[in-house]
């Protein structure tokens, strides 16, 4: 019989298909693994509202100012429930948002890239989080329970953004010329960035074998890739939108697309934080953490004054 | 003037403060001191567009043009607007966020429990949904007053400044210009003159927890009703329409 608190009774737990709870035994090596991606997760959520707060005050409709606001919302809200779970492993959100700030913790390379017209709404709804939510679903089985119940959540509400980011781009194909040039622009920007959100290829993945292993992973980066690229490309032709690879076919034996290499110098480029809107992002969240300092501190002390007052009353 | 073209104009007033507040509160959006906060503003942010449609729809309906609500909003100049000069005011640091929310939101409580009594049948029940909203606008303000005020010292005397700076805009709630008493002898409007010596209770309430001093009335800020406003507005609308202006053609 193994002992509860073994690696080998973990593994065995994992193979079996158990969910692994906060209290229970893991591997040091599990849960770092967890904290790393679990807060580069809540990250990016939170991250991930700069690129479209750049367009809310510029929204062309009350309608459209209402979606993308909610929208921005939900991901702040997806931030908190992550943060949350990934508290549970032993990490303080104070200290992952050190991590993010002191540039420790990665977010997802994707929210370096501008916002630049008001389609890129559209296409960072509909690609952006497209691949997202192939990954989340995928993690909806991940084996740590807290994440897994935490993406359950979120998945609901991703694929309502995913559709409404491709009603962007579909209105706006069948608008003006302007905003069809709006569209085809915003493609060609975000087309190859969604694709690199899946990581490197699964023979140059270096967090790729354990985390299957320990079915944290249940599927592999090309794995992914290739179910978002078969989805995808179909739903741009449907539209008028063409996707920028002269060389991507339909591979009628496999029934999947195949498309050009993708440019991974760019790709380790942005990793490495010289994409375009790096420094941006994280300047803007350092500048508003620090400005609402005060904020925190008074919060802080006034609810410490009156824990003291009800102390004395008592 | 008639009744009707009375309303539509009384409507777009309402309309308009819930817009241009709505889009104050949206520039905060990922600059929020915490996370639960951003999401808080974003929420009456939510809320204010949410009214501002209800309100501008009603609007185009008595004006029988043709018009949408996104065409009231933007495709209006700043001298059409006339939403109170307050909801206009930059967001400042968060404790004028805070007192202008505050200011606003006890005022709002006020007026729309009595706009909920109004023949206006839409206009009340305009007002019925949207107090819900506001209750909550209120306590958040409210709480976070007194929060600041009797929190350390450097937010008490960042939430003094904000109350201070911004008490010059608070008069305009309680004008009353001809079309406001033309729609109250019809019982459709609100009288907004009893409603001072209320909302100064509520405000001193809050300020005294708070541990602040109330500003003593001076000059009051004045215009909105005539369409004049602070430098602001015109910065909100040209960031605001730029797509409507911009390609008039097109459809978002």
């Amino acid at each position: 019989m193994h002992n509860e608190h073994s690696d080998a009774h973990f593994q065995l737990r994992i193979d079996n298909g158990e969910h692994i709870e906060a209290k229970d035994y893991m591997p040091d090596a599990y849960r770092k693994h967890l904290i790393r991606q679990m807060s580069q997760h809540a990250h990016s959520e939170v991250i991930g509202m700069q690129p479209e707060g750049n367009w809310i005050t510029r929204a062309p409709s009350l309608r459209a100012k209402q979606i993308l606001l909610a929208k921005i919302q939900d991901e702040g809200g997806h931030g908190l429930y992550l943060y949350s779970a990934a508290e549970t492993l032993g990490v303080s959100r104070v200290e992952f948002i050190e991590q993010l700030q002191s540039g420790k913790a990665k977010y997802s390379s994707i929210f370096n890239y501008p916002s630049l017209n008001w389609a890129d709404i559209g296409a960072i709804g509909w690609l952006v989080d497209g691949a997202a939510i192939v990954n989340q679903v995928s993690l909806q089985r991940t084996s740590y329970g807290p994440y897994s119940r935490a993406m359950v959540r979120i998945c609901k509400e991703e694929s309502f953004h995913q559709r409404q980011g491709y009603e962007i781009m579909a209105k706006m194909m069948k608008g003006t010329k302007d905003q069809q040039a709006m569209a085809q622009d915003a493609m060609n920007r975000w087309w190859w960035p969604s694709l690199m959100m899946f990581g490197p290829h699964d023979t140059d993945s270096p967090n790729s074998s354990n985390a299957v292993k320990w079915k944290i992973k249940r599927e592999t980066n090309d794995e992914l890739r290739q179910k978002f690229i078969d989805k995808t490309i179909p739903q741009a032709e449907l539209i008028g939108l063409t996707v920028p690879d002269k060389n991507f076919k339909l591979d009628e034996k496999t029934g999947h697309y195949k498309i050009s290499e993708i440019n991974w110098d760019e790709f380790h480029r942005v990793i490495e934080g010289h994409g375009p809107c790096n420094k941006q992002r994280l300047d803007h969240h350092i500048k508003y953490h620090q400005e609402g300092e005060w904020v925190r501190e008074a919060a802080l002390a006034y609810k410490q004054k009156h824990l003291k007052k009800e102390l004395q009353t008592v | 003037m008639n009744t009707q073209e009375a309303t539509y104009k009384y409507a777009l007033r309402l309309g308009d403060s819930a817009l241009v507040l709505g889009h104050r509160l949206s520039e905060l959006c990922s600059k929020g001191p915490i996370l639960e906060e951003d999401l808080a503003l974003t929420n009456i942010s939510l809320d204010m567009i949410g009214r501002t449609q209800a309100l501008l729809k009603y609007a185009c309906e008595l004006e029988m043009q043709g018009k949408t609500e996104d065409d009231l909003a933007y495709r209006r100049s700043e001298n059409h607007y006339y939403n109170y000069l307050m909801t206009e005011q930059p967001n400042g640091d968060f404790a004028h966020t805070i007192a202008r929310q505050l200011f606003i939101s006890v005022f709002e409580y006020l007026f729309y429990t009595e706009l909920e009594k109004s023949k206006d049948a839409t206009l009340a029940a305009i007002a019925t949904k949207t107090l819900k909203e506001i209750k909550y606008h209120m306590q958040h303000s409210v709480e976070w007053t007194i929060r600041l005020g009797d929190g350390t010292a450097e937010s008490h005397k960042r939430m003094q400044t904000a109350i201070n700076d911004l008490w010059m805009y608070t008069g305009e709630f309680f004008e009353m210009d001809h079309l406001d008493m033309f729609l109250l002898h019809q019982h459709i409007a609100v009288d907004t003159h009893p409603l001072k010596a209320k909302w100064q209770d509520y405000i001193k309430t809050a300020l005294t927890e708070a541990t602040l001093i109330m500003p003593i009335d001076s000059y009051m800020q004045t215009g909105s009703k005539k369409g004049i406003h602070s430098e602001n507005l015109g910065h909100i609308l040209s960031e605001m329409q730029y797509l409507q202006r911009a390609y008039p053609d097109a459809k978002w």
